[in-house]
């Protein structure tokens, strides 16, 4: 809460010092302009999943989870003397969930959803976009508490875009420094104690290209780099063996990742969009993805359209990975974590968007509004649903 | 399997860049289009972040590569 309140205060800061700005007006093409505000988007969520794998009692029990989603990104943009154009983006979001799973670092608890917690996130980025050179700087900083667990993110980012401003490149490399408060299960605790933290960190390293092919096409690919290093298991995540002996998950200290992708846009006709993304991932854990996610915005009139989508993915497991009771005590690492299993799954759902020039429902500024429903399912039985709502006003 | 995916790969960049014609900025109206856009919508937020934590994959999708816990 603490945060919010320095972000916020230091947002008042900057619009205090931008306020303050007399430049004299120049007699150049450019006139430097105050900061003011561009627009604000509300982004709210209701997910609720159920499964029967959690890792929390070793890859059998539920999975009950609910979550309530909230998040407010303002952005403001300032042009510059210069021919600069200068944005400024605040976002705070907050999460309330409640998990059966967590619950059940307890045995003893009840297995209702009843555990809750709340995260909040706030960020602030940064760009600065030269229209006469046609490159961008940007930078930006994040962060994201819960109960047991703390993050702080950075990230700096270069663009240039192609002499005709078809194509841009953009390189960006992105760290998070996070700590893990350590809830071991209560039956381990005798042994191996509980509480202190451990550190996790990920850099990550991005490189994409996107191409104007023609008036109706566009193309975008982009290649990851991320690599992942300190304690990168969860300390209530338990493992049983096939001596019916009971653990804590233990996973290597390192993981590097590399996610491929290529997102395309292609207007069919007058009204059909068709929206594809794929992506290919692996990492040294040998887990191996394919991802393919088709969108296709049907304009019933120009405000007004709905999207119906699919997405269809597919992972093998990781090396170590092993059901309930099959691990045995000769192996290094293990996890009895269905996320890191072998399945597929699809997402499926439709999203409707309504933004008209005179305000969504008449009303001034309310430039639009788009509402998302989605039902997941995943070969290993857990199913999940989620309905989003964005308000936008500009 | 895995040469075959980086050939197939190399030729779509390859036609899709050399297809490539110059749009002006007045014949853009459709490539502006806001469904048109090469990114993720606001409201795939939270779709993105579940994503993310119920699968073993992530990154390269505009998205986080890292922070945040997801481990309920």
């Amino acid at each position: 809460m603490k945060r919010i309140f320095i972000t916020g205060f230091a947002l008042l800061g900057l619009l205090r010092v931008a306020a303050q700005d007399n430049t004299p007006a120049d007699s150049t093409a450019y006139k430097a302009q105050k900061l003011k505000l561009d627009e604000i988007n509300l982004v709210s969520s209701y997910y609720k999943q159920d499964g029967n794998n959690s890792a929390v009692t070793g890859g059998i029990g539920t999975e009950k989870l609910t979550d309530i989603s909230n998040s407010l990104d303002v952005k403001f943009v300032k042009h510059g003397a210069t021919g600069k154009k200068h944005t400024l983006d605040v976002e705070v979001g907050v999460d309330h969930y409640s998990s059966a799973s967590s619950d059940m670092i307890d045995l003893s608890a009840n297995t209702s959803a009843s555990y809750s917690d709340i995260r909040v996130y706030p960020s602030l980025s940064y760009t600065m976009e030269n229209e006469e050179k046609s490159n961008t700087f940007g930078a930006g900083v994040s962060s994201s508490t819960e109960y047991d667990y703390q993050s702080f993110g950075g990230n700096i980012s270069y663009s240039k875009k192609t002499k005709d401003k078809n194509g841009e490149f953009t390189a960006r490399f992105q760290t998070y420094l996070d700590q893990v408060k350590l809830i071991n299960p209560i039956e381990l605790r005798s042994a191996i104690g509980n509480g202190g933290t451990k550190g996790r960190n990920t850099f990550a390293g991005t490189l994409s290209y996107s191409q104007v092919v023609n008036k109706d096409f566009q193309l975008l690919f982009q290649a990851d780099v991320v690599s992942q290093q300190g304690y990168l298991s969860l300390p209530f995540h338990r493992v049983y063996f096939n001596d019916g002996s009971v653990h804590q998950e233990n996973l290597p200290d390192s993981r590097f990742k590399i996610p491929l992708a290529v997102r395309a846009s292609y207007f069919l006709g007058d009204n059909i969009i068709i929206r594809a993304y794929y992506r290919y991932y692996t990492d040294d854990w040998k887990l191996t993805s394919h991802t393919a996610d088709l969108e296709v915005p049907v304009k019933l009139s120009p405000f007004f359209s709905i999207s119906p989508f699919y997405r269809y993915y597919t992972q093998s497991a990781v090396k170590y990975f092993s059901p309930y009771g099959q691990h045995t005590g000769s192996e290094q690492f293990y996890t009895s974590n269905y996320d890191l299993s072998k399945f597929d799954s699809s997402f499926y759902g439709m999203g409707i968007r309504v933004a008209t020039p005179n305000g969504v429902f008449g009303i001034r500024h309310f430039n639009a509004l788009e509402i998302r429903y989605g039902h997941y399912s995943r070969s290993t039985n857990l199913n999940s649903d989620i309905v989003s709502i964005n308000i936008k006003y500009k | 399997m895995k040469s075959i995916y980086c050939i197939c790969a190399a030729l779509l960049i390859c036609a899709a860049t050399s297809s490539c014609t110059s749009v002006k900025e007045y014949q853009k109206n459709k490539i502006n289009d806001a469904e048109m856009a090469l990114n993720n919508r606001k409201a795939e937020k939270t779709e993105l972040s579940f994503q993310t934590y119920r699968e073993g994959s992530s990154g390269a999708n505009a998205g986080k590569s890292g922070g945040g816990c997801g481990c309920n």
